[in-house]
């Protein structure tokens, strides 16, 4: 299959069009033709998983035309080890996502319309290889998410919604600062990010002469780096930007709840990983190592501690994505295989665990329409299915071993053990932590006496489990045999490491 | 080529078309009964004299007039960009209610006087040239935004931008005697080469040039001349405070382009400009710069009024624009030309949904969008969300292409201009907020029952999908506009 990726992430494109054009009285019309849009790039995602040569460290399915010559920029798009698993996470989110909005019943096409939209932003967000490019889907992200968060989301919605934005707008625009220094200091000048790696020594190491860069012994690419990690940072979300996720998450619809924890945060961390690290490797050698690891760790405790205080179960587990993707950054910062490895597995399933703890929010909350925790009690007794889903996502986000969340924790922890003992026990302090929340809630909400305002509850319906059952099975069949993610990742991630390792003073 | 007067009208047709269509609209206006008949003709002539401008981009550069006013293609963009502007402007006050009530023959008049007004400003090598082009744009707006007849707001705003508009040109004019003090001459060429033999008083010279840059701030609409505008673009008739927003802007652009590069500095290898020395006039540029887009984005977020607060985002968009100057190259400069093209398109449609909106419900407050995309006005909403979002700078519209033009240009000079990038960083997230909440009150805000559907007119989509297509398209592919823009930085100096 030729321009394989071109085809997965305007496929969604196309289908914003199509939805655009039916008449829309017509909800169930738009509904399923924005599921057919999103079933090509499932099936291309499935082929390119069976066609990625995992030996192979560099970029794959390689698609390179001059956009705007004169200014060196190109439409340049491709697959790494880095980018593969985000890229089947998120044809995979945004097919159920589509069938988790089928309840949507306000300006429907606007709603598919936006969606389908988001999906081409993620998906080019991921395979782009040229800066300008990627920034160009990295903003266009942006205005959807503001339209879907702001029209179909809870009472606070319009506050979350711009807060969301301009958060990430800040992060975007020191980003935007950060390519053009990238660009002008390459040779010749480009946005072509495999020639940006290529060049990653040229920078040299001269702090900048100007306090308080001089003090810290800055040079130019340690300012690079800092630019682009706030843009980062704030889509992880690392502690101290991390206040826009809680809201944002509580007041978006479920699917947009999952496409967010699902995909959008993981952005955060791809960035690091494919820009942060190979463009500028002697600034993360400096940086990174402590520091990343360090925020990663209070990451995974803060979160864990925000989310046990919690009362509203989807800010609970919304803040346990904070702590969740502290593993990633701990994982990250080690430098170590398991470390680097375990990272990336930790994004891809805390996209499908997260995924479906969120539907399973929602099918509590399109029932009761509360998602107070102490408000149940009794769950068990009426919804045992729902319960019993529930509770495989639960143990799966605590790490239970089996389920694959254990997997890239502890090869988290592996990883960081190496290098960081302290961070290393401080995350998995952070287990503890979570298999308390977790197992509070669930005696809180399923187990214990029955609410007799609830004893009528519908049981989980046909359409959420088929929204929920292939992350399920993911989780379990990853939790078993996570070479199947692993195997595909572990080249180019290898190489990453030993581009950072040279630079490290240990 | 430097000619003489019969001569130098061969490449004078655009004026001439101008000028003789301004003459029959008068005689038409006595002939004619009706609003689309004086609009038509009006029409007419401005696309007579954009072939007529583009005809003369054959044309060998040159002095025309002895001296007086010069042909090259910076000239012939700025002509081009005021006569798209004209152009666009007719076709808004056909479909505007407001214009409906006014005369209709002094009104197309005035407009095409100004828009005459900016072809001089756009091309005068000589200072005087400079003076009385610049008060023939004045004059004319003075009158045009006064021009509502029983509304206090536009009388008041007329007065305000007269009192504004005198001041500064006194200052500036004052300025302008102190350089023929100091040079002995009025002409561009002139005053370059005494400025690059002799010494002269460098403190005298900065106070000259900082006494001019008030008359071409004041057009601009750089602090701390701004603030006229926030009343004038609220009480003029709308489709002319779009035509102001971004024609005047872009002729004072041209106008102090063409006296500060070409006129007073000196152009250097790889595309640079040097000032003379001893004379921090970019620094003070930068600083200003600074001031305005702050001033400017701060200002309009409490704004209650959507033509008082895209006038405060105006001032800072000129803010943005100042940017291009300080920086003294080449890249900066072609980046001014792209953004002022990119900053009519969308400024105007922005005007262009606001008069669409005020046709229907007499209302120019934001509280009156309130659910407007649930109101049966969903297209006019969805395109004004493009362009607002464009002028916040976002991709994938040509806002941002603009923008990261004008980033590029700051940030390669490096040191101290990278704080002026980070001001504007800044900036940009703030303008994010008083932009958004537009789009919050239209697609947000459920519509409360007093709020009324909203019928509009199909005259003005015709105007609007193109506008916004352009919006779109020029942010995704915008080769061309960045060749023709770096092909108009050719001035003539010699």
């Amino acid at each position: 299959m030729e321009n394989v990726l071109t085809y997965m992430t305007f496929i969604p494109l196309a289908g914003m069009v199509a939805v655009l054009l039916l008449p829309s009285k017509s909800h169930e019309l738009i509904r399923w033709v924005s599921a057919a849009f999103t079933v090509p790039p499932l099936l291309m995602a499935v082929w390119l998983y069976a066609n990625f040569d995992s030996t192979q460290a560099g970029f794959q399915f390689i698609e390179k035309e001059p956009w705007i010559p004169a200014y060196n920029i190109q439409y340049f798009v491709g697959v790494d080890g880095v980018s593969i698993s985000m890229v089947l996470l998120t044809a995979l989110l945004c097919f159920l996502c589509i069938f988790a909005s089928w309840g949507i019943e306000k300006a429907v096409k606007g709603y598919f319309a936006l969606f389908l939209l988001l999906d081409t932003g993620m998906m080019g967000v991921f395979v782009a290889l040229d800066f300008f490019l990627f920034y160009i889907f990295w903003e266009v992200m942006l205005l959807p998410m503001y339209f879907l968060i702001g029209i179909w989301g809870g009472p606070r919605r319009e506050y979350a919604a711009i807060k969301f934005f301009l958060y990430t707008l800040f992060g975007s625009v020191l980003m935007l600062l950060a390519i053009l220094a990238l660009y002008f200091t390459s040779e010749p000048n480009t946005f072509d990010m495999t020639v940006l790696m290529a060049q990653a020594d040229r920078y040299g190491t001269q702090p900048l002469p100007f306090w308080p860069l001089n003090e810290l012994g800055w040079g130019f690419q340690h300012a690079v780096w800092m630019a682009l990690f706030i843009g980062f940072a704030i889509k992880i979300p690392a502690f101290p930007f991390h206040t826009w996720l809680p809201d944002a998450h509580v007041e978006a619809p479920t699917a947009i709840s999952v496409i967010l924890a699902g995909v959008l945060l993981k952005m955060g961390t791809y960035g690091i990983l494919r820009i942060n690290y190979p463009m500028l490797p002697v600034a993360t050698a400096d940086l990174a190592y402590w520091f990343l690891g360090a925020l990663g760790a209070w990451n995974i405790i803060y979160g864990a501690l925000c989310a046990m205080a919690q009362k509203d179960l989807k800010k609970l587990v919304a803040y346990s994505s904070v702590s969740h993707m502290g593993y990633v950054m701990l994982g990250m910062a080690s430098f170590t295989t398991q470390g680097i490895n375990g990272a990336v597995l930790q994004m891809f399933n805390h996209g499908t665990i997260t995924g479906m703890l969120f539907l399973l929010v929602g099918v509590v909350y399109d029932r009761a329409h509360h998602r107070d925790i102490d408000g149940f009690g009794g769950l068990a007794a009426i919804m045992p299915l729902y319960t019993g889903v529930t509770a495989l996502a639960f143990f799966a986000s605590m790490g239970l071993p089996g389920l694959s969340g254990f997997i890239s924790e502890v090869l988290v922890l592996l990883g960081s053990w190496q290098k960081f003992p302290v961070l290393a026990i401080l995350g998995a302090s952070g287990v503890v932590l979570t298999a308390g929340y977790l197992l509070w809630t669930i005696q809180r909400m399923y187990l214990g006496p029955t609410n007799e305002k609830y004893k009528t509850l519908p049981e989980i319906n046909a359409r959420e489990m088929f929204t929920l059952v292939p992350l399920g099975v993911i989780v379990i069949v990853l939790g078993v045999y996570p070479a199947l993610v692993l195997d595909l990742l572990r080249a180019s991630l290898d190489q990453l490491n030993q581009t950072i390792i040279p630079h490290l003073s240990l | 080529m430097d000619l003489n007067n019969l001569a130098s009208l061969n490449f004078f047709y655009p004026e001439i078309v101008l000028t003789a269509t301004i003459l029959v609209l008068i005689v038409v206006d006595l002939l004619v009964r009706g609003h689309r008949a004086l609009a038509t003709v009006a029409l007419i002539g401005c696309l007579g004299a954009l072939v007529t401008t583009f005809d003369l981009y054959s044309a060998q550069p040159g002095w025309l007039f002895h001296r007086m006013i010069v042909l090259d293609n910076f000239s012939l963009f700025f002509k081009v960009l005021a006569l798209v502007a004209a152009i666009l402007t007719i076709w808004m006050s056909l479909g505007s209610n407001e214009i409906g009530q006014v005369h209709q023959g002094e009104y197309y008049t005035l407009l095409l006087t100004s828009t005459l007004g900016m072809f001089f400003m756009a091309s005068s090598s000589n200072l005087l040239t400079a003076y009385l082009s610049l008060e023939l744009v004045s004059l004319t707006s003075y009158a045009l935004t006064g021009f509502l007849p029983h509304n206090r707001r536009s009388s008041e705003a007329a007065l305000k931008y007269l009192i504004y508009g005198g001041v500064a040109s006194g200052t500036m004019i004052y300025g302008m005697s102190w350089i023929f003090g100091m040079t002995g001459s009025l002409d561009y060429a002139a005053i370059h080469q005494a400025l690059a033999q002799e010494q002269m008083g460098k403190v005298a010279l900065f106070m000259a040039l900082i006494f001019i840059m008030a008359g071409f701030g004041y057009k601009i609409v750089f602090v701390p001349f701004h603030m006229w505008s926030p009343d004038v673009y609220e009480g003029a008739p709308t489709p002319f405070t779009a035509f102001l927003s971004v024609a005047s802007n872009a002729a004072g652009l041209a106008i102090m382009m063409r006296f500060f590069f070409p006129g007073i500095s000196r152009a250097v290898a790889g595309g640079d400009w040097a000032f003379v020395s001893g004379v921090e006039w970019p620094h003070v540029i930068l600083f200003l710069s600074m001031i305005t887009m702050t001033l400017g984005n701060l200002s309009a977020l409490n704004q209650k009024n959507l033509k008082r607060m895209l006038a405060y985002s105006g001032i800072a968009h000129a803010g943005y624009m100042l940017m291009g100057l300080a920086v003294l190259t080449n890249d900066g400069l072609s980046a001014i030309l792209f953004y002022t093209v990119v900053y009519l398109i969308m400024n105007v449609g922005a005007f262009l949904v606001v008069l669409m909106i005020a046709n229907a419900t007499g209302d120019e407050d934001i509280d009156s969008y309130r659910g407007l995309a649930w109101r049966g006005a969903v297209i006019p909403a969805a395109c004004f969300a493009v362009f607002l979002f464009s002028l916040t700078g976002l991709p994938p519209f040509a806002g941002f292409i603009g923008k990261f033009f004008l980033f590029a240009a700051v940030l390669k000079e490096g040191g101290i201009f990278v704080i002026l990038a980070l001001v504007a960083i800044v900036n940009t997230v703030i303008s994010l907020y008083y932009y958004a909440k537009v789009v919050k009150t239209m697609f947000l805000d459920d519509p409360s029952p007093s709020d009324k559907a909203i019928a509009l007119g199909a005259n003005n989509f015709a105007l609007l999908i193109p506008l916004t297509a352009l919006t779109i398209i020029l942010g995704i592919y915008f080769s061309p506009l960045v060749q023709y823009t770096t092909q108009s930085l050719r001035f003539f100096v010699k």
